[in-house]
């Protein structure tokens, strides 16, 4: 019975992690694929598929040959003793030693590929170029399917990169502040209109932004603040103030009253117990949140779009353009976007303790 | 906070500093102060706003100059107005200092959420160009034009099926992880997806589902083709055979949600007391009965949270179709027929009008989170 058991449970186990690999392989695939692609030489992207960089078997090319001027290209083709019409010949025929044989191009080639399947080892050929080629600003040149060379202006990602930090930068620290500010109001100070302006804030946690695009733009374009800095900035302090205050009254409002009573027995005005004894105290919180926002911002797409456009473009406006102008340009498409990832997953993965207690906490956002 | 201290009078004036500090502290000193500080504060960050506008210095720089500037501006303005504030007589300071910590915050809600809300509900009552009303014509438009109709079917998808992948398989992964012993390993992979923005998982997706075209010797280079061909398929444009388009951009919500509904989820399994987990199990409960019986009614509370977020998450979808489709071949949803409507089309009543459909399907939840507050804090 006791033998039985332990049997069943190292089933239940391996079945556990079985499904679980499974789920996190298929996770994990997409990614691998940009991430390799990413470092392929330009003509391998758009030849092969990124799984090609693994060994496998593959028919490699060994010989070339041109057909005489007196085959009928027309009427059925005789090579290495097989006979076929030349639509065949396109799609290659197995000889009888083993190789096999390709039409190379049109008809007026009369050339045939002569190809062996062997092993191939991992591929080598990886290169930084795509990465190089995405982060700047000036011309470059990269060879297409065909093996044409093909001159245009690169994204300039390094720039993009540059201008969603000055976004994501303040865009963090400035509604921190301002929510630290409110919260330490709204938990420790008596005023009028408290409980209202309160609930309002709650209320506000999941109003859809898009209620506020239009009217805002239209105050941005009337005082000049469509496409700089200050505009989105301040537009993302808008959108991001109710949890930011939500988030940090709920931690504040828990810290010791003991503590804030003996700082105002000592004289303190509440300023000096704010910036000496609240902030301090809140680290853990404001850390939570600053995580949240950092990753919101540096990922944000539409506030972007929107307020600053193509001026100033932020890595998701980047990338979004190249997806949409060049659609096929994997070799760009994909160094760009790790470019755009970089960033957040090393603050996620260093930081992902923070960021989890964030979200707990603010679940109730939408 | 040292500009302040130079009000106290110095006890020996003999000295020339000892004189001007003194003066500082009468009555036109204070005034004059009063006004310079301000001023001063108003017009260092004005300089700062005209560089960051009209400067050609080199990106870096203007970079490091906007961070500066933002942060110190925010910090300054905060310690000047309550610098100001404790300069009044001491009745006046009390009453208005509140409004120096929490003004701020409610101004710019005021203006960034607040306000628009009443703004946009005007709007849609009026025409594109916001000159003349046309009662509810916009409304009209939304509830009943072919293209938004197309926009809540899909909408209605990507909330029943985004919704309940997302939750359905964080919640198998929270609990089947739990279990082994290399849970941080398969709970990070999985996560890990919520750092990554949603127009850089578009690339990645549009990757998986690419496809070159039939001819011959074409070998296909996205993966999902190359595993159908692989199979003897015939490789298919994905993206652009509707309806079944959008369950392939639903499959990049799945991707990225599900993350964030197993951690939460996650922590809440982990609560459930090990003592009733014991007693059932002592019992001759098995697993799923387990799952099903105790697991799943302790965590109820936790699973309607995480369902709630992510159908807010779901209904507001924009950024992964906006890359992927642009909304074309049917898979259209309502945040991005909202953005084509304010900025190709230019109709701010429609965009409007549209926005406030956005607002009235997620009323239900902020009824909820407002009577819910009210409950945790009686004596607020």
């Amino acid at each position: 019975m006791a033998k039985g058991q332990k049997t069943t449970k190292r089933t239940q186990s391996f079945w556990t992690n079985f499904v679980l690999i499974l789920i996190c392989v298929i996770w994990m695939v997409p990614v691998i694929g940009v991430l390799i692609t990413s470092f392929r030489p330009s003509e391998d992207i758009f030849k092969t598929g990124w799984w090609t960089v693994f060994p496998h078997k593959e028919d490699i090319e060994i010989d070339r040959v041109v057909l005489p001027e007196d085959v009928d290209v027309n009427g059925p083709i005789t090579y290495g003793g097989k006979t076929a019409m030349f639509e065949e010949w396109q799609r290659g025929i197995e000889l009888d030693d083993g190789t096999k044989a390709t039409w190379y191009g049109n008809k007026r080639t009369r050339t045939l590929v002569i190809s062996q399947n062997q092993w191939v080892g991992f591929a080598t050929k990886l290169t930084l170029e795509n990465y190089k080629d995405v982060l700047t600003g000036k011309t470059i040149t990269y060879k297409d399917a065909q093996g044409n060379t093909i001159t245009r202006v690169g994204n300039n990602l390094g720039g993009a990169f540059l201008n969603s930090l000055a976004v994501s930068i303040p865009g963090t620290i400035i509604p921190i502040l301002i929510a630290a500010f409110a919260a330490f109001g709204f938990a420790w100070l008596e005023f009028p209109g408290r409980n209202i302006f309160f609930t309002i804030i709650v209320a506000l946690l999941v109003v859809p932004l898009q209620i506020a695009l239009v009217p805002i733009l239209q105050d941005y374009v009337s005082l000049g603040l469509n496409g700089t800095f200050l505009g989105i900035w301040l537009a993302h302090t808008g959108f991001g103030l109710p949890l930011a205050t939500y988030l940090l009254f709920n931690y504040i409002s828990t810290l010791p009253r003991e503590l804030l009573e003996s700082a105002y027995i000592d004289g303190a005005s509440n300023f000096t117990i704010f910036t000496n004894l609240i902030l301090p105290l809140s680290v853990p919180a404001l850390a939570s949140f600053a995580i949240f926002q950092f990753l919101w911002l540096w990922n944000d797409y539409l506030v972007a779009l929107v307020f600053l456009g193509e001026k100033n473009q932020t890595v998701t406006i980047a990338v979004a353009r190249l997806v949409g102008e060049k659609g096929q340009d994997w070799h760009l498409m994909t160094a760009a976007a790790f470019v755009s990832m970089i960033l957040p997953l090393i603050v996620f993965l260093a930081l992902q303790r923070y960021f989890v207690r964030g979200l707990m906490a603010g679940s109730v956002k939408g | 906070m040292n500009l302040a201290q130079a009000n106290t009078p110095s006890p020996n004036n003999n000295n020339l500093f000892a004189k001007i500090v003194n003066w500082f502290g009468s009555t036109l000193g204070k005034i004059l102060v009063s006004i310079l500080v301000p001023a001063v504060t108003f017009i260092v960050l004005w300089q700062g706003y005209l560089f960051l506008t009209e400067a050609n210095a080199p990106q870096i720089f203007q970079v490091i100059v906007a961070i500066v500037w933002g942060v110190g501006g925010v910090a300054l303005l905060y310690l000047v107005t309550d610098w100001l504030v404790m300069k009044l007589p001491a009745k006046a300071a009390r009453t208005l200092q509140p409004f120096v910590f929490v003004g701020p915050a409610i101004a710019v809600m005021g203006w960034f959420l607040a306000i628009p809300v009443v703004r946009s509900l005007i709007a849609s009552f009026r025409n594109a160009l916001g000159t003349q009303w046309v009662g509810l014509d916009n409304y009209v438009y939304a509830f009943t034009n072919p293209r938004m109709l197309e926009t809540f079917r899909n909408n209605a998808l990507w909330m029943v099926f985004g919704t309940s992948f997302s939750v359905g398989l964080g919640l198998l992964i929270a609990f089947l992880a739990d279990r082994t012993k290399a849970e941080v390993v398969y709970k990070s992979i999985i996560f890990t997806p919520m750092a990554i923005s949603f127009v850089g998982a578009g690339v990645i997706w549009k990757f998986v589902y690419t496809y070159k075209g039939t001819g011959v010797g074409i070998q296909e280079i996205g993966l999902l083709n190359a595993i159908v061909s692989a199979l003897g398929g015939t490789p298919q444009p994905w993206l652009n055979i509707a309806p079944w388009n959008n369950f392939f951009l639903i499959v990049i919500m799945i991707w990225l949600q599900t993350g964030y509904a197993m951690v939460i989820l996650s922590s809440a399994i982990k609560g459930v007391p090990a003592e009733l987990l014991e007693a059932a199990r002592i019992d001759g409960a098995t697993e799923t009965r387990v799952f099903f019986n105790i697991i799943i009614p302790y965590i109820k509370g936790t699973l309607l949270t995480v369902t709630t977020t992510i159908v807010i998450f779901s209904l507001k979808t924009f950024d992964i179709v906006r890359v992927m489709t642009g909304g074309n071949y049917g898979t259209n949803v309502i945040a991005n027929e909202f953005y084509l409507q304010s900025f190709t089309y230019n109709d701010a009543g429609k965009a409007s009008a549209i926005a406030i459909v956005l607002l009235l399907l997620v009323t239900p939840v902020i009824v909820n989170n407002i009577r819910s507050f009210n409950e945790q804090r009686k004596g607020f």
